[in-house]
């Protein structure tokens, strides 16, 4: 996909933001450690990680942005790229594939009409194939904007995409889609949790990210 | 057999709510910080030695003895590895999600043995619930005054950091943990001189230790280091997680008592394979453990020396079937597409090698393999870990790299003719 951004379009972080990164990088010894937090955060604010993000993580922390652009490109999670609003993570590694995660991936590909690594024109779904994310108890496993599902099979993961083109959640709530798509866990999750996900990144309130309504729980 | 229960207990017994702070207090939690916090910090840790607790992160190192290797200077920090990113395990997830107070309270007792005054939690990018709950207790234990300043009374203060990865298995590495903590790419340090306990966070002595490990701490505070000693058999002492996946009848986490047997583990515990089709071969301890086959390995005690013996470890816990059905190229190439994805790409050997044999393998299965092929695998693995010994040696800063060869081994020495019958027949006979 190219990625299209004018280098006039400088829009830097609002008041509030530059609070909450000052806190967060309080909370360590160095500034520098903050930067991980910070890049989070930035995607949050952006959708995805943009020069412009990365200019203010610097700024933040007394780094380049040449140095926030080195650390970034380490982790797969920091997306650079605008992915959809839904980024289904399907998990191909050893324990997924002895049960048919390579079925599951191909159905969602289908499904969506989006092959691995990219993202649809409309900006909707974003599919990506990833190493174990830690459900082999519950293989085949996937993640939508890093909110698990276990337990997967072709057909739920079709009516996975279908769901998300036509219901197109305002926030993804782990719980609600474990419930709608999922089925052998890895372990009893005990008390389902309504944490949601507003966007594709992890939802994760106190480092920065994006975090839903405060948990509801359910017994 | 015997199944006793250290770190699973509460989440067993009280299976709506084994995470909040109410439901921990009123099972006995924190009454074990409350305890040591009126033991010298030695005694913590003298305790913990006598209790012969080993690291359940993959390593196996004593925690007791790491711990006594920590350097004099201050400040001191102690860092929780929750970058769970091994291929099978799946136990640390649970802990930080069905019981963070029980991991926290083991990390507050690890970090007043050791002098310090920051802890910071380390959790993997892709687990967010566990992030959520571990914040949770957090901020719980900061309200409740087990964090802060003045820990109970006891002049000892204390500040937690939860930080959250972003995908780069190299990070569940301790250096490479360390780098990323500090806002750098994960790259592994060399050791020496970058062992954690001398220069680890800021360069400061750190004691890093796995999330199982620290959630056995508070019941070896609690009951006693002997007590816990007297659980198991030598060498693997206390209770252990077991992620168990791929094909049993009933994968999951299960937390036994070391010494069962292979056979015992994967049928009576795991309740065998679907169909009761034919076991061929199972991974001991994660994607970085040589393979296990039924003729040679299935009646072997599970302990840490025995795995050891027998030319492979324990690892993280994770333990992964295949039956029959299984083609072990396409097991194979799975596990080598991991570690040259996961390859930091500072050493060479690895960056390259890795992805050669990544490369290798997948024309193997697609049908375009040669018979030299099997040659050039061994070959690279040679200078990816030469000598192809158990434990590996290294070429690379990190095991990361040798990790690789492991499933190389296995296919190469147990099942040459699934190999060969791929390139004759050009293609997999299993599809």
């Amino acid at each position: 996909m190219v990625e299209i951004r004018s280098p006039s379009v400088r829009r830097g972080w609002s008041e509030s933001v530059r609070a909450r990164a000052s806190e967060i990088v309080k909370q360590y010894p160095e500034p520098r450690s903050a930067v991980m937090p910070l890049l989070y955060l930035a995607m949050a604010e952006e959708g995805y990680l943009t020069d412009n993000g990365m200019r203010e993580v610097a700024g933040a922390v007394g780094l380049t942005p040449a140095q926030v652009r080195a650390v970034a490109s380490f982790y797969t999670m920091y997306k650079r790229e605008n992915p959809g609003r839904y980024l289904i993570s399907c998990c191909t590694s050893i324990s997924c594939m002895l049960l048919g995660s390579d079925e599951v991936l191909r159905a969602i590909e289908d499904e969506s009409d989006v092959t691995a690594g990219e993202t649809d024109p409309a900006e909707l779904i974003s599919v990506e194939h990833v190493e174990c994310i830690g459900a082999c108890g519950g293989a085949p496993a996937v993640t939508v904007n890093y909110e698990l599902i276990e337990g997967m099979t072709t057909e739920k993961a079709r009516e996975l995409v279908r769901w998300l083109r036509t219901a197109r959640p305002e926030a993804i709530v782990g719980a609600e889609c474990q419930e709608l798509f999922g089925g052998r866990r890895s372990f009893d999750w005990g008390a389902f949790d309504r944490d949601s996900a507003l966007g594709p990144y992890p939802a994760f309130g106190p480092l920065g990210t994006v975090s839903g309504p405060a948990g509801d729980q359910e017994g | 057999m015997s199944v006793r229960s250290i770190v699973t207990d509460r989440m067993t017994r009280h299976p709506s709510d084994s995470h909040t702070l109410d439901r921990y207090l009123g099972t006995g939690g924190y009454r074990a910080l409350a305890k040591a916090l009126e033991m010298p910090p030695d005694e913590v840790t003298g305790e913990v030695k006598a209790a012969n607790l080993r690291g359940r992160g993959g390593a196996g190192f004593p925690c007791g003895v790491k711990w006594s290797f920590l350097a004099p200077a201050k400040p001191a920090y102690v860092v929780v590895n929750g970058d769970e990113s091994e291929p099978g395990t799946f136990k640390d997830r649970q802990l930080m999600e069905r019981d963070p107070h029980q991991m926290l309270e083991g990390t507050i007792i690890t970090s007043y043995a050791n002098g310090a005054n920051h802890a910071f939690i380390y959790i993997r990018g892709e687990y967010p619930r566990s992030a959520r709950r571990v914040q949770q207790a957090v901020e719980e234990a900061y309200a409740a005054g087990y964090l802060g300043s003045d820990i109970l009374g006891s002049g000892y203060n204390l500040e937690v950091t939860v930080h959250l990865g972003a995908g780069a298995y190299i990070c569940g590495e301790e250096t490479g943990l360390l780098n990323s903590l500090e806002g750098r790419r994960g790259e592994p340090r060399l050791k020496p001189p970058y062992y954690p306990a001398a220069k680890g966070l800021y360069m400061q002595p750190t004691i890093v230790n796995n999330v199982e490990t620290l959630a056995n701490i508070p019941w070896i505070i609690e009951n006693g280091g002997e007590a816990f000693a007297a659980i198991g058999p030598d060498g693997s002492r206390g209770t252990r997680l077991f992620s168990i996946s791929g094909h049993v009848r009933r994968p999951g986490n299960y937390e036994l008592v070391m010494g069962l047997t292979w056979r015992e583990l994967i049928y009576d515990v795991a309740g065998g394979i679907p169909e009761d089709r034919a076991l061929k071969c199972w991974i001991p301890g994660g994607a970085s453990a040589p393979w296990f086959v039924p003729d040679d390995h299935l009646d072997l005690p599970v302990t840490l020396d025995d795995t050891a013996k027998a030319g492979s470890m324990l690892g993280s816990g994770a333990v992964v079937i295949m039956d029959e059905t299984t083609c072990t190229v396409r097991a194979t190439e799975r596990l080598v597409r991991f570690f040259a994805h996961e390859s930091c790409g500072q050493c060479t050997p690895c960056r390259e090698g890795c992805s050669w044999l990544e490369r290798i393998l997948r024309r193997i299965e697609e049908g375009s393999g040669r018979e030299v092929d099997v040659d050039m695998l061994l070959d690279i693995s040679d200078n990816i870990s030469p000598g192809l010994a158990w434990p590996p040696r290294m070429t690379t800063i990190c095991p990361l790299g040798p990790s690789a060869v492991s499933p190389i081994l296995a296919i190469t020495s147990y099942f040459k003719d699934e190999l060969m019958a791929h390139i004759h027949q050009g293609g997999c006979p299993f599809d």
